[in-house]
């Protein structure tokens, strides 16, 4: 009857107590472990609905397994290889798709991570007091925007600057590399690259924010004390916090890769592997919402399913891992 | 100048210029919040309408016309999704802390965790094989069910922090006064922490509301009117994503409204949310 979550010592003293002195256990306790039938219901129909939480994911997985078993079937492996993605002749190979959603994550990441870890310094180590608030809020807003809106501005925005001015700026000046060469279409990589930089940038810097201020006080204090100017202590700080802010990069990296709708409204959509940023390209999350409704075969179907499983692995793998850096880093520092 | 004096002054400026360049990061990642609110707001407004909110889509080719049908379908959405979602969330977390403090609760844990990773087109298409595929057509309730399974992991996060957040003199004073667990539980402890767990229903609301993916192949969309859960059913953000793909200026200019009204009822919804936070902390 003593919730086990108090202290140890007490916890053990005051179940003696229950044991013996107050009541002994009789048949209802035996069978039911507690006294009381409301305790032995509300226990179970929680733990219930924790079950389901549970049942859910495993049942996810198995869905897509099962809806995806035709093409794994066919396939196998080389769904993750082959490099053709022909609904027409039903051949299908993810490879285009998968090295669309990896460089356009990598790429979103190279010019976010960079910037998130100024904003969280400049909010955790150098902003007054009075500005961080509403600086904090106004890149919470950025986060509660839906995907579809950056898609939107993305489209007619975005896409006609990028067309006019950055796509011909870049060619002639860094048209000698393979990156920047080809047709200024507007739609293509670098516009999904440039609005996934803006959209994990929330994500990335609130994370690094909180890591930041995880770091004791003390960190810094030793370091001013010692005659370190604003940048040194910064530096000691970042270093206790590398771990942590490399788990809100990985963080990051599961939105890119798993954002939908605002890729799939300028990454041009088409399952092509060219070095050129200008190029248009696919990613899995964009492939399935694009593909999807149309898909008429059945093959086609359980390809488009298994794309969605092969997201699906793919994010666990990332997210486990950013849970497990911040994690490793919040035990280094003893703050939970 | 002595060497010694150099390395003070450099490693000034040093400081200096790094200090600054964090100041600049945080200008240049306001700047496309500013951009993207600017073209939502001066774009939307002006299709924005009292047409808008009543009158229907009209057909293709002709201009003008609303999308009453889609803020009623939005709204329905979210609310099939949160009578999913609300109660799995909140009696999961009330588990989670009240009883998970063993390896089972360390695996939910682990697995809301995982749930609130995964990308929402991935559990459209779950919702598209749980749903659509045995019920053979598009419906409103598939749509719900994928926002719902969304909410899951937001909710209950929250509520497990919330009730956590209560003392434990206040269970204790409870269990104390002879009365049982599961009373406590749900008339002290839950009524303590629910503003804490309002905040967490609504942040899952508002997510869902924005939310466009998981509907594509589930809700489908509806040029119709429709308020029948078995059928398809509008939304305002796909109706967002189809027009502004199309090739019509009017249709483009309306996904601009459609936005700036989906932004609005969002920020009602975090308004709503700031409200019940700031009176929490002042109680206190």
């Amino acid at each position: 009857m003593i919730n086990s979550e108090i202290q140890p010592d007490i916890e053990n003293s005051r179940v003696e107590i229950n044991n013996t002195a107050v009541r002994p256990p009789g048949f209802f306790k035996k069978v039911f472990g507690t006294y009381n039938l409301g305790d032995f219901i509300f226990e179970r129909l929680t733990l219930l609905f924790a079950v389901l939480v549970f049942l859910l994911v495993i049942l996810m997985g198995y869905e897509m397994y099962v809806g995806s078993k035709i093409s794994i079937d066919k396939f196998g492996w080389s769904f993750l290889t082959n490099s053709v993605w022909d609904p027409v002749q039903e051949i299908y190979g993810a490879l285009p798709i998968i090295y669309g959603t990896i460089v356009s994550s990598f790429l979103a990441l190279v010019i976010s991570v960079p910037l998130s870890i100024g904003i969280a310094i400049f909010l955790s180590e150098v902003s007054p007091g009075w500005l961080e608030k509403p600086l904090s809020f106004l890149v919470e807003l950025l986060a509660g925007i839906p995907s579809v809106v950056y898609g939107l501005w993305g489209i007619f925005v975005l896409v006609p600057w990028i067309r006019t001015d950055v796509e011909p700026f870049l060619s002639e000046h860094l048209g000698f590399l393979p990156f920047f060469r080809g047709a200024p279409y507007g739609f293509g990589m670098l516009a999904a690259v440039l609005i996934l930089a803006i959209m994990i940038l929330p994500i990335v810097s609130s994370i690094s924010r909180d890591i930041l201020r995880s770091v004791p006080q003390s960190q810094r204090e030793a370091a001013l004390a010692l005659g370190a100017t604003r940048w040194q202590s910064t530096k000691i700080v970042l270093k206790d916090a590398k771990s942590g802010i490399l788990g809100a990069t990985m963080l990051g990296l599961g939105r890119a890769v798993g954002e939908t709708m605002a890729v799939t409204m300028v990454i041009g959509n088409r399952a092509v592997i060219s070095p050129s940023l200008f190029d248009p390209s696919y990613t899995m999350a964009s492939v399935i919402a694009n593909e999807f409704t149309e898909a008429t075969s059945e093959m086609y179907l359980s390809a488009l399913i298994q794309l969605a499983l092969v997201l699906f692995v793919l994010t666990i793998i990332i997210n486990a891992m950013a849970k497990l850096l911040v994690w490793s880093m919040e035990r280094k520092l003893g703050t939970r | 100048m002595n060497p010694s004096k150099f390395f003070h002054v450099k490693r000034k400026i040093t400081s200096a210029v790094m200090m600054s360049l964090s100041l600049v990061a945080t200008l240049i990642a306001v700047i496309p919040l500013i951009l993207i609110f600017y073209y939502t707001i001066s774009k939307g407004i002006t299709y924005l309408n009292i047409d808008f909110f009543v009158a229907m889509p009209k057909p293709v080719g002709e201009s003008g016309g609303g999308m009453a049908n889609a803020i009623v379908g939005t709204l329905m959405l979210i609310g099939i999704g949160g009578a999913i979602g609300i109660p799995v969330g909140v009696m999961s977390g009330t588990y989670l802390s009240e009883f998970g403090n063993n390896k089972f609760g360390a695996t939910v844990r682990f697995l809301t965790d995982v749930l609130s990773g995964v990308p929402s087109i991935v559990v459209g298409v779950v919702a598209y094989t749980l749903v659509v595929v045995p019920m053979k057509h598009f419906s409103a309730f598939a749509g719900g069910i994928a926002l719902g399974i969304l909410m899951i992991p937001t909710i209950t996060r929250t509520t497990e922090e919330m009730i956590k957040l209560v003392p434990h003199s206040i269970r204790e004073a409870g269990l104390a006064l002879g009365i049982p667990k599961w009373k406590t539980t749900i008339l002290i402890v839950l009524k303590t922490a629910w503003k804490g767990i309002a905040t967490g229903i609504l942040l899952g609301l508002s997510r869902a509301a924005g939310e466009t993916a998981p509907l594509l192949f589930t809700a489908l969309g509806n040029r119709f009117w429709s308020t029948n859960v078995m059928q398809p059913m509008a939304s305002l953000t796909v109706y967002i994503y189809d027009y502004a793909k199309s090739p019509f200026e009017d249709w483009n200019n309306q996904a601009w409204t459609a936005a700036l009204v989906l932004i609005i009822m969002i920020s009602m919804l975090s308004l709503l949310f700031r409200i019940i936070t700031r009176s929490k902390f002042k109680t206190k």
